[in-house]
């Protein structure tokens, strides 16, 4: 490819984040869809790929004293890779063609366009109906009396942004939608995004009014009258603004603005302070240099966390959320969300009361409907907020991933309450980056139709679909308590404890995380128990016709010999051995030399990390080795995070992160 | 004395008692030599909360008209209130609860009047008796003794009657040794690693004072366990800085000239009241439930209670790391070698060494390393998180290590036998018991308060099957690897078990708990079933084919 001024790179040293004293030599090699890392050490040669689409920043760094140049990569899923190369020019080499191959500026560019996962033409458009919205709308009760499908945007004629099938109040014609989708931001008028077919009740959603400090318009207030017809249980609507006060304030200036309660019949209109994206991205930069932090004290830590902000911001977007929620479920009064755009807090928003609403959404497939509705549908700016496209670094925004986040907030509160587990969520976040997948490419449904997502690109449902075992939550139940109706999470910070998320934040430091998993110990026993109904069965039978007929036959002995060697789950695949890290990594700390002992044996004595951890084997980043194309997430547990069962009965505590 | 004296009003009705997360209960409160009783008369569901007074950390009283408060804050930071009609009743209540808490001498605590109702199968009081543990170690080397030097406590007061040393180092040495150690704790066996033959030994510090002192006897004696040309590090759980200051105190430090094949490495791990305000500070964040994200963050870093955590378990990885990987022996000690040291020690153990893992393992582990190594428990866990009265001795240093060993069994779910809800079992007897265990501040006094024929040994009681099985962690597999935790603050999380116990509702993560041990027990059922009928199966196969051969 043309931006590929070297392709390979000889002799470099990948740093280990833990430890940046250890270093692994290998050749670097730049294609068009990756960067690859091959280790030299021929017992291993262990890879490390990355996206083209993943790499947020290049950073050439100050040359080492010995000469190297290093370059620092950073990604978007939360990987940092520090290289060491040998020769300045190879170096600016790689520099220069990472920094065109990560901004990419055209779609076709993207990896999704070349990605094939050789499937035939009707499995492709199979995965893509997967997700169907229609169908959900009628899961969810609709059309009904009061609810109907509207084609006024048809051709992306009233707004483009919006899908082209847009569910509106029965009650509201073309003639009242399209003169309030010009009191509209961007023409986003009021849709339905949530019904509750229980009570009626609803959760529509919208952008800024273009009120200003008067304005007025009598379409506008008809639609939220109709919205509010729509549960004639109730007699007022809520109106709820995701952003803080004063930032709505400062849009009536610019002839923008919120809702008027004197204007508007039985609305309540309520401030929910969300910060916008600006903060937001601000908010997560800050975290991420704490995670960063090479060996952080623990108040630097704590510190540092409290400093960013961002469990605060994620605490606001989920007590959003929850105000809907309750709103919804407990008050039975229907609520109209917007922000300023109505794009991302009130996707957020909206979403999150959807999840803490209907179980449905806490399944695997009802999340990819959610997504899909709120998110995809609804004209999320996923090409600009996730820097896909080369474009303004301004409108960079972890917008999704906050939403990510709340909901695995959720899942350490409500552990039996998802279908799906951890993992899952760190792969859907995963792919929102990698554009190895259309489903998440260019910022409205205009545009993917356009380029004719569907028939060039696979869709990633699909691909989850098809491994979903290795993303489900073994203490999930239809028939479990928590599986039923709504969630109803604590607010107290001290009560609902939000923490730190260090499974998505510190993803590739596998050193951090427990090192035995609960959920992949728990499916294990599934899955034999599983075999074992099965083979109880076959043992009943046999033992029926046994007794019937006395038979001696020998088939049947050596098949029986042969399940008596796979019985029994190898669960020790998750005594996961590991090793030591830096506990002594402060110089400083260390003892005291007395003058009357020579450095030389000090040296020899001294428990630096060059010696304490020469024999360590490598437990950076980049055990997780990457390889975009099939391997990601399709890696079962048994065949990627775990060592093998027959390591584990040694007492070999080194061996084992090597054979990963 | 006679409690009766101190009880002013035994009982009170119409009492009403305030608990989070629980409806309201009116009933009758009772006042008892040893515990504060209320039973709600309703028939259908009679409630009774049954709370020792040793429990009972602190009272405040409050007055609106003639309906008195009481708010009773617990030892095990649970805080519950109580509604008094009438202002007399009230106060003696108060002032008798105050008084049954906070009784001078231990012979009145409650274990002295426990009386259990259930039969002891094993007495706790001879399940972990040092003979057994040298058997244990006697069966893999031959390089230690036991030495009964301390048989009347007389060389050692704060030391077991006996203990494991170097062979070669006869009792005469090991007197002189004592000199030369703060409290006379010279160094004793603490671990022996049989992988390599590497040991973990503790002590005191030792008294070189500002003129550098030396012991040849103590030179001797911690040299006795190296290998011919292997060296050995010291970890002094104090910083270089407070290590020096101590010299001054005549106490100090193992000089590099005296002890050349040594290396000393300094780790801070902070004592006393340090620790019990950032006890108060942590509970105090725990409480507050303003909804504020930032202000719970900044509380919780200011206690400081993670970085307590975060340092101990480092000092203890360290530790661990010496004797498995750099194959060395070590030398714990802080100051007196009675708090730091053996929080380091006990870790390094369970980190180490699979036994320490189990609960049979991890009980004996709390008896060796923490009851007859003169951790003072009785001074230690005399007041919790709510007491006003501040003796400079309180410290949950007991506590500190629990919560890192949930650190461990949080990273490694599945290689422990027992669950969080035994650590936290545990947590509760040291503070209020009907157990003697953890009364006295070490072996001596507990021989002299003749504990264990006057008292029951918490040992005694959970080690029966049915007590047992709460405490088993159902995922649990043996894992006989060496287990290396992460120490990194994002590894580190907040025990919420134990500080937000009472707070908070645990209804969503009990479900899940009784979720997973449905899962596990479903799949052993079906275990048994499937071996039973392939057993069956084969015997009529083998039935047959000898029918055949007839």
């Amino acid at each position: 490819m043309e931006h590929i001024r070297m392709p390979k790179v000889e002799n470099v040293r990948l740093l280990d984040r833990v430890s940046s004293r250890k270093a692994t030599l290998g050749t670097l090699y730049l294609t068009a869809t990756h960067v690859i890392f091959v280790e030299n050490a021929s017992e291993t040669r262990k890879e490390t790929w990355v996206l083209h689409s993943q790499i947020s920043s290049i950073e050439k760094q100050a040359t080492t004293a010995t000469g190297c140049h290093p370059l620092l990569i950073r990604c978007k899923n939360f990987q940092v890779i520090q290289l060491i190369i040998p020769q300045e020019r190879d170096c600016h080499d790689v520099y220069i063609s990472l920094i065109r191959l990560a901004r990419p500026v055209k779609y076709e560019e993207l990896y999704c366009f070349s990605f094939n996962p050789k499937l035939d033409k009707e499995e492709q458009e199979r995965g893509w109906k997967l997700v169907d919205l229609n169908e959900e709308y009628n899961r969810m009760g609709i059309p009904n009396n009061y609810w109907q499908i509207s084609d006024v945007n048809r051709d992306y004629g009233v707004c483009d942004s919006y899908p082209t099938e847009v569910y509106v109040p029965k009650s509201a014609t073309a003639h009242i939608i399209v003169g309030s989708s010009k009191f509209r931001s961007r023409r986003r008028f009021p849709a339905l995004s949530y019904y509750c077919k229980d009570n009626n009740a609803s959760i529509c959603r919208s952008s800024q009014p273009l009120s200003g400090f008067s304005a007025r318009c009598l379409e506008d207030e008809l639609m939220l009258q109709a919205i509010r017809k729509t549960n004639p249980e109730s007699d007022f609507l809520y109106v709820v603004d995701t952003r803080p006060k004063l930032n709505a304030m400062a849009n009536r200036a610019a002839g923008k603005g919120y809702e008027n309660e004197d204007n508007y019949s039985n609305i309540k209109f309520q401030f929910i302070g969300i910060e916008n994206i600006h903060v937001m991205r601000s908010s997560l930069q800050k975290m991420l240099e704490v995670c960063e932090l090479k060996s952080p004290s623990m108040s630097d830590f704590l510190w540092g966390l409290e400093n960013s902000g961002w469990l605060k911001h994620i605490k606001a977007i989920m007590d959003a959320g929850i105000f809907i929620a309750k709103a919804v479920a407990e008050e039975g009064v229907s609520v109209l969300v917007h922000c300023s755009d109505g794009w991302d807090r009130t996707a957020q928003v909206c979403s999150v009361a959807s999840l803490l609403l209907d179980p449905y959404y806490r399944t695997m497939k009802g999340f990819m409907v959610l997504i899909e509705k709120d998110w995809v549908s609804f004209g999320h700016k996923f090409n600009h907020r996730y820097g896909n496209l080369d474009g303004d670094p301004k409108e960079i925004s972890p917008v999704i991933d906050q939403f990510i986040e709340c909901v695995w907030q959720l899942m350490e509160q409500f552990p039996c309450a998802f279908e799906f587990n951890e993992r899952f969520l760190i792969h859907v976040q995963h792919h929102i980056y990698s554009c190895q997948f259309g489903n998440f490419l260019c910022n409205s449904q205009k545009e993917r139709q356009e380029l004719k997502i569907q028939e060039r690109t696979y869709s990633l449902w699909a691909h989850l679909w098809k491994n979903r075992a290795d993303y489900l939550n073994p203490l999930y139940r239809l028939d479990h308590s928590q599986t039923q109706g709504t969630l109803r999470p604590q607010i107290a910070p001290c009560i609902f404890l939000y923490k730190f998320w260090s499974g998505m934040y510190n993803r590739f430091e596998k050193g951090m995380h427990p090192r035995q998993s609960v959920t992949d110990y728990l499916m294990a026993v599934k899955e034999e128990t599983q075999q074992l109904e099965e083979e109880l069965e076959v043992l009943g039978e046999r033992l029926a016709s046994l007794q019937k007929v006395q038979l001696n036959d020998n088939e049947v002995k050596s098949k029986q010999q042969d399940q008596n060697k796979e019985l029994g789950r190898s669960t020790s695949n998750i005594s996961l051995a590991n090793t030591p890290q830096e506990y002594n990594n402060n110089l400083k700390s260390f003892p005291s030399r007395s003058p009357s002992q020579g450095d030389e044996e000090d040296s020899a004595l001294i428990l630096t990390q060059d010696n304490l951890k020469s024999s360590d084997p490598d437990l950076s980043a980049n055990s997780d080795q990457e390889s975009g194309v099939e391997d990601l997430s399709c890696r079962s547990p048994s065949s990627g995070g775990c060592l093998p069962s027959e390591d584990s009965g040694k007492d070999s505590d080194e061996a084992v992160f090597l054979t990963i | 004395m006679e409690f009766a004296e101190l009880i002013k009003t035994p009982r009170v009705d119409n009492v009403v008692l305030h608990r989070p997360f629980y409806p309201a209960v009116e009933g009758t409160l009772c006042l008892t030599g040893h515990h504060l009783i209320l039973s709600s008369r309703r028939q259908d569901d009679a409630e009774e909360l049954w709370l020792l007074h040793s429990n009972i950390d602190s009272i405040e009283k409050r007055f609106v008209g003639s309906l008195g408060t009481i708010i009773i804050k617990c030892k095990d930071l649970r805080i519950i209130q109580l509604d008094i009609p009438g202002m007399e009743e009230c106060l003696n209540i108060a002032s008798s609860i105050e008084a049954l808490s906070t009784l001078d001498s231990v012979t009145l605590m409650y274990p002295f009047f426990y009386r259990p109702m259930f039969e002891v199968v094993e007495d706790g009081w001879r399940s972990f008796l040092p003979e057994q543990e040298f058997e244990l170690l006697s069966s893999v080397t031959d390089e230690w003794r036991l030495s009964c030097i301390n048989k009347e406590f007389s060389v050692c007061p704060s030391y077991p009657p006996v203990v494991i040393v170097p062979k070669s180092i006869d009792d005469e040495a090991l007197r002189k040794v004592a000199m030369f150690r703060h409290g006379s704790r010279f160094p004793v066996l603490s671990y022996y690693h049989k992988k390599n033959g590497m040991v973990m030994m503790r002590s005191s510090q030792p008294l070189t004072g500002t003129n550098g002192r030396r012991c040849k006897e103590d030179e001797k004696l911690i040299n006795a366990t190296l290998r011919a040309g292997k060296r050995g590090y010291i970890i002094d759980t104090r910083s270089l800085n407070v290590a020096q200051q101590a010299r001054a105190k005549g106490g100090g430090f193992e000089q590099e000239a005296h002890y050349p094949q040594w290396r000393r490495i300094h780790k801070s791990i902070e004592r006393f009241n340090i620790l019990q305000e950032s006890l108060i500070k942590l509970v105090e964040a725990c409480n507050d439930q303003s909804h504020n994200m930032d202000r719970w963050l900044s509380k919780l870093e200011a206690s400081n209670w993670l970085t307590h955590i975060k340092e101990i378990l480092t000092a203890a990885c360290l530790a661990a790391q010496c004797i498995d990987r750099e194959g060395a022996s070590v030398l714990v000690h802080g100051t007196e070698g009675t708090d730091s040291t053996l929080q380091v020690t006990s870790l390094a153990q369970i980190i180490l060494d699979p036994r320490c893992r189990t609960i049979r393992g991890f009980e004996s582990l709390v008896v060796r390393e923490w009851l007859q190594a003169g951790h003072p428990f009785q001074q230690r866990c005399a007041q919790s998180a709510y007491s006003n009265s501040k003796q400079k001795w309180e410290a949950p240093v007991f506590l500190l290590f629990l919560d890192c060993v949930w650190q461990i069994l949080r990273q490694f779910p599945c290689s422990f036998e027992f669950s969080e809800h035994f650590l936290i079992m545990l947590f509760e007897h040291t503070y209020a018991s009907q157990f003697g265990t953890f009364l006295g501040n070490n072996e001596n006094e507990r021989s002299k308060l003749k504990l264990q024929q006057k008292t029951m040994s918490l040992w005694s009681w959970v080690n029966r099957p049915q007590e047992l099985s709460k405490y088993k962690n159902p995922l649990f597999e043996a894992n006989s690897l060496v287990i290396w935790p992460s120490v990194a603050p994002q590894s580190l999380q907040l025990w919420e078990g134990v500080f937000l116990r009472w707070n908070r509702s645990s209804k969503f993560l009990d479900e899940a708990y009784e979720e997973m041990v449905t899962l596990i027990e479903y799949n052993k059922q079906l275990k048994a079933k499937v071996n039973a009928l392939r057993r069956k199966l084969a015997e009529l196969e083998t039935d047959d084919r000898m029918q055949e051969n007839l």
